[in-house]
């Protein structure tokens, strides 16, 4: 089917498979292999894209899903201004280790930081539990996003 | 070879946090995973898996699978004929495929190669196979009963990195048997004035390294490359070599970075399989696992243990005894290993005066169990300290008081013809209980927990690396070590760096290609900063040298080394290329070892609700007794890390199975910990005695903390009235248990 859609800012039209996930079309049809896959079913936010500037899992949402959308993956996100504030407070607190869930992890940050919702910790606890990571054991990653959202 | 270490005082590279060198290619996503490669001509590969525990293969029909567009070819255990197809580094029990038989829910049956993954799925769906049940050895202690049906009826073969000693025959279904025996421990027991004795299990649990296990396998004449996840390409290539029939050179392994390891990617993976299909669809193949399948592949090893430890009436302790069953599942993988150092760490680290350790790896129709962050010591820790801290109970003596009086101290035996004790443990506890306020009023329902142990680390001490001094001034290391997240490149920059007095950001580290890169054992063990970190030491101290010699004079600055190069080389050009080795002193024997005790030191504090036997950890203090931090941030990260997976194994993961069956093969009914699971104070204690074996004095951590916390969280939810004698401390479990202590009338609350 022919669906229509803009990754990065760049219109796409393509001709894709009805059950096409879009976390393969990203991958393998467009090359951003920022976007990781996991766990399969919408539960480490490894594949974490934006959906229309919304945290979406892209291992549970088909391409056709999203035609007319708007996506940001992480090689979108890292061309934007602001960009160079995460990274700064990512790398200052070592709030990564492997860099499996980073992409996905710093998708979400961003979204939810425009969106006003990890004004505390507890508030960053809750909202982030969407997004795995089993290596640093969060604390970097908290301390970072407190830094980005003037907690504490 | 001499290293060349200069005084603490003018260290200005280590033992500061510097930023890891691969955070920026990392955050934007642009760091590559073998997920993320592609390599030319490559083909999908995608494995049938056996949905029984145990059953003959009666016929593989896999023709209409051939004949689905896009698939090449299909691979089965008949294809291997002119291979011995056996592999395995501590036992050669393992078929690449099933060959007649699976063994267990999930075995490898048949892989296919084909055009896309859609075709290769679609054709492991088509390809059709008829069991006959045999028999199911669905747990451990079944598996020992005697006449209990056989997993495997093949005589042991030893694999090429089993390390411990002559292999004993087969027991029935116990493939290894590690003892550790000192004094009379029945003369022991028969006088003591306090026995605690009782029977524990563990659960099976699952590493979750993010990126599953992935493999791109290519095969040409006699060269085959690898581009896979493994934490061990070196023993990964002897063993593909072994397996193919080829010299060890020809075997190539490029490893990128890892998605997270903790065990699950060392030694064979898949490897082998991928190298066979690969070989028969002569064509580059790449296997991805799903996170179902990686959960097959390997796993932490679940047991059953009975012990108990004599005691005097006022808390000395004397003896224990330890019997305890590993089950290692199908196929041995890394399960000699595990029990023994399970073994090493049962009596823990105080002053007995006899023991008695009987720990077998057990065969069973279960996925293989290999390892995972501080294998055995997070088996065992929990239960000895549990019974210490009773003991203490008993004698009316505060736990940390009894720990203070029988602590061994450094210097101090641990294991007869090993390293005597290269920790203060006394200080790293005490350190650890005031993190968790020991000495303050508890509030209702709360209790606190320390616990020690120690963990054989360092494995077997082989690493070389390289440094090359380029013509720019820049440097380069190479060494095998692989990145999964821990910071090796990092640490070995910053060393590397501080034995030239250059900046580390002048450093590049580059690994692992087994072609390019020179010999590192493995990453893991807790071995990196500390053996090839020596070796990386080691060489850049070499280049130092090189350049003085070109001076005539050891009285030269960084600044000085460009002019020295073009000195000696007469132009703008040229490198000078340094070597550092790290091999074993003494015949580097198991028994001799360990290269050092990694220290397993925690304390955590937590708070029960008896209405629904949930337990919350309100907070942990673990001690990374590190001799000496490179990169303390990192450091820190290792410990936090470690501490919230030893959440995750003390109160939610298990891999449940029925009757062999895995029941909870996805992250929906697998839990891992989330950020909401981070208890609300985590404190990791660095401790720099400059007691380690390694650079500047440093030796490993990052595996402690994932066996003090369990420990201590389960000796905290005693304190806080609910003993417990089986893990996970789920609700229910915690929650029957306050039923049973009710209705005995000992619950406290």
């Amino acid at each position: 089917m022919e669906i229509s859609l803009s990754v990065n800012g760049r219109e796409i039209a393509r001709d894709v498979e009805p059950q096409e996930l879009l976390l393969d079309f990203l991958r393998d049809s467009l090359g951003l292999t920022g976007a990781k896959r996991s766990c399969d079913v919408q539960v480490c936010g490894a594949c974490t894209v934006l959906v229309d500037g919304l945290p979406v899992s892209s291992c549970c949402l088909l391409v056709a899903q999203a035609a007319g959308s708007e996506i940001t993956t992480i090689e979108g996100l890292a061309e934007q201004a602001d960009f160079a504030r995460l990274e700064a407070a990512f790398t200052r607190h070592a709030a990564l280790q492997c860099g499996f869930c980073t992409p996905g992890m710093l998708l979400t940050v961003s979204a939810l930081l425009k969106a006003g919702e990890l004004g505390s910790e507890d508030a960053i606890k809750q909202n982030l539990s969407g997004n795995l990571c089993r290596c640093t054991g969060y604390r970097g990653i908290i301390d970072a996003v407190a830094d980005l959202a003037g907690v504490g | 070879m001499t290293a060349v270490v200069r005084e603490p005082a003018t260290r200005a590279q280590v033992g500061v946090s510097r930023p890891r060198r691969d955070a920026r290619e990392k955050l934007r996503g642009e760091a590559q995973f073998v997920g993320d490669m592609l390599v030319p001509r490559m083909l999908h590969g995608r494995v049938l898996r056996s949905p029984i525990a145990h059953g003959r293969i009666a016929a593989i029909d896999v023709s209409s699978a051939e004949k689905i567009p896009g698939v090449v070819c299909v691979l089965t255990g008949a294809d291997l004929h002119d291979i011995d197809p056996y592999y395995g580094h501590a036992i050669k029990d393992r078929p690449i495929i099933a060959i007649d038989k699976v063994r267990f829910h999930g075995e490898q049956v048949a892989a296919v190669a084909a055009e896309t993954p859609a075709a290769a799925a679609a054709a492991v769906e088509a390809i059709v196979v008829d069991y006959e049940d045999l028999p199911v050895v669905a747990d451990v202690e079944a598996a020992v009963e005697p006449g209990s049906p056989l997993v495997t009826d093949r005589d042991l073969v030893p694999g090429l990195f089993h390390g411990l000693g002559e292999l004993a025959p087969r027991e029935g279904n116990v493939c290894y048997r590690y003892r550790l025996d000192k004094g009379e421990p029945e003369a022991v027991f028969a006088h003591a004035d306090v026995v605690v004795e009782g029977e524990y299990t563990f659960p099976a649990v699952y590493q979750y390294a993010m990126e599953t296990h992935t493999v791109i396998a290519q095969v040409e004449g006699d060269e085959i490359t690898l581009w896979a996840n493994c934490q061990h390409p070196f023993l990964v290539r002897a063993e593909i070599a072994d397996l193919f029939g080829l010299p060890v050179a020809n075997v190539r392994i490029q490893v990128p970075y890892l998605g997270g390891g903790f065990g699950s990617k060392s030694y064979t993976k898949m490897e082998p399989l991928t190298v066979a299909l690969a070989r028969k669809a002569g064509r580059p193949v790449k296997i991805q696992n799903r996170v179902g399948e990686s959960m097959v592949t390997t796993r932490r090893h679940n047991m059953h243990c009975r012990m108990r430890t004599a005691a005097t009436a006022d808390g000395r302790l004397l003896g224990r005894e330890v019997i305890c069953l590993f089950d290692t599942g199908a196929y041995a993988d890394n399960g000699p290993r595990v029990v023994a150092t399970a073994g090493d760490a049962a009596p823990g680290p105080y002053r007995w005066e006899a023991y008695s350790v009987d720990a077998a790896c057990v065969y069973t129709n279960r996925a293989p169990s290999g390892s995972y962050r501080a294998f055995g010591a997070t088996h065992l820790q929990w239960i000895g300290e549990s019974q210490v801290d009773e003991v203490a109970r008993r004698c009316n003596l505060d736990p940390l008081e009894l720990r203070r009086r029988h602590l061994c101290t450094p210097g101090e035996e641990i294991r007869a013809g090993g390293k005597p004790l290269d920790a203060d443990l006394v200080g790293d506890v005490e350190k650890v209980a005031a993190a968790v306020r020991w000495d303050e009023p508890k509030a209702p329902l709360t209790g606190r927990g320390v616990s020690v142990g120690l963990l054989a680390a360092g494995a077997h001490p082989v690493s070389s690396a390289v440094c090359r001094l380029e013509a720019d001034g820049r440097v380069v290391v190479l060494v095998g070590t692989t990145e999964m997240g821990q910071g090796p490149r990092t640490a070995f920059a910053q060393i590397a760096a501080e034995e030239l007095s250059i900046d580390s950001e002048r450093v590049t580290v580059r690994g692992a290609d087994t072609r390019f890169t020179p010999y590192d054992r493995s990453t893991g063990a807790s071995r990196s900063t500390t053996i090839a970190g020596l070796a990386v030491q080691r060489a850049a101290a070499d280049i130092r040298g090189q350049l003085e010699q070109i001076a005539g004079t050891s009285e030269i600055g960084s600044d000085d080394y460009l002019a020295l190069m073009r000195k000696h080389f007469g132009f703008a050009g040229g490198e000078l290329i340094g070597r550092g080795e790290v091999a074993p002193v003494g015949t580097g024997s198991y028994a001799e070892g360990p290269v050092f005790w990694e220290v397993c030191v925690g304390a955590a504090e937590v708070q029960v609700d008896p209405e629904t036997g949930f337990v919350r950890v309100l907070r942990t203090a673990t001690a990374a007794d590190v001799g000496r931090a490179i990169n303390p941030q990192l450091v820190e990260r290792q410990d936090e890390g470690a501490t919230l997976q030893g959440i995750g194994n003390a109160l939610f993961e298990e891999m449940v199975y029925e009757d062999g069956l895995l029941m909870n093969d996805t992250l929906l009914d697998y839990r891992v910990p989330s950020f909401e699971d981070l208890p609300d104070q985590m404190t990791c204690v660095i401790v720099e005695n400059e007691d380690g074996p390694g650079p500047y004095g440093a030796k490993g951590c990052g595996e402690g903390a994932l066996a003090a916390v369990p420990a201590a969280i389960v000796n905290a939810l005693a304190d806080a009235g609910v003993p417990m004698n089986e893990l996970p401390l789920t609700p229910e479990r915690v929650w029957r248990r306050i039923q049973d202590l009710k209705k005995e009338g000992t619950w406290q609350q």
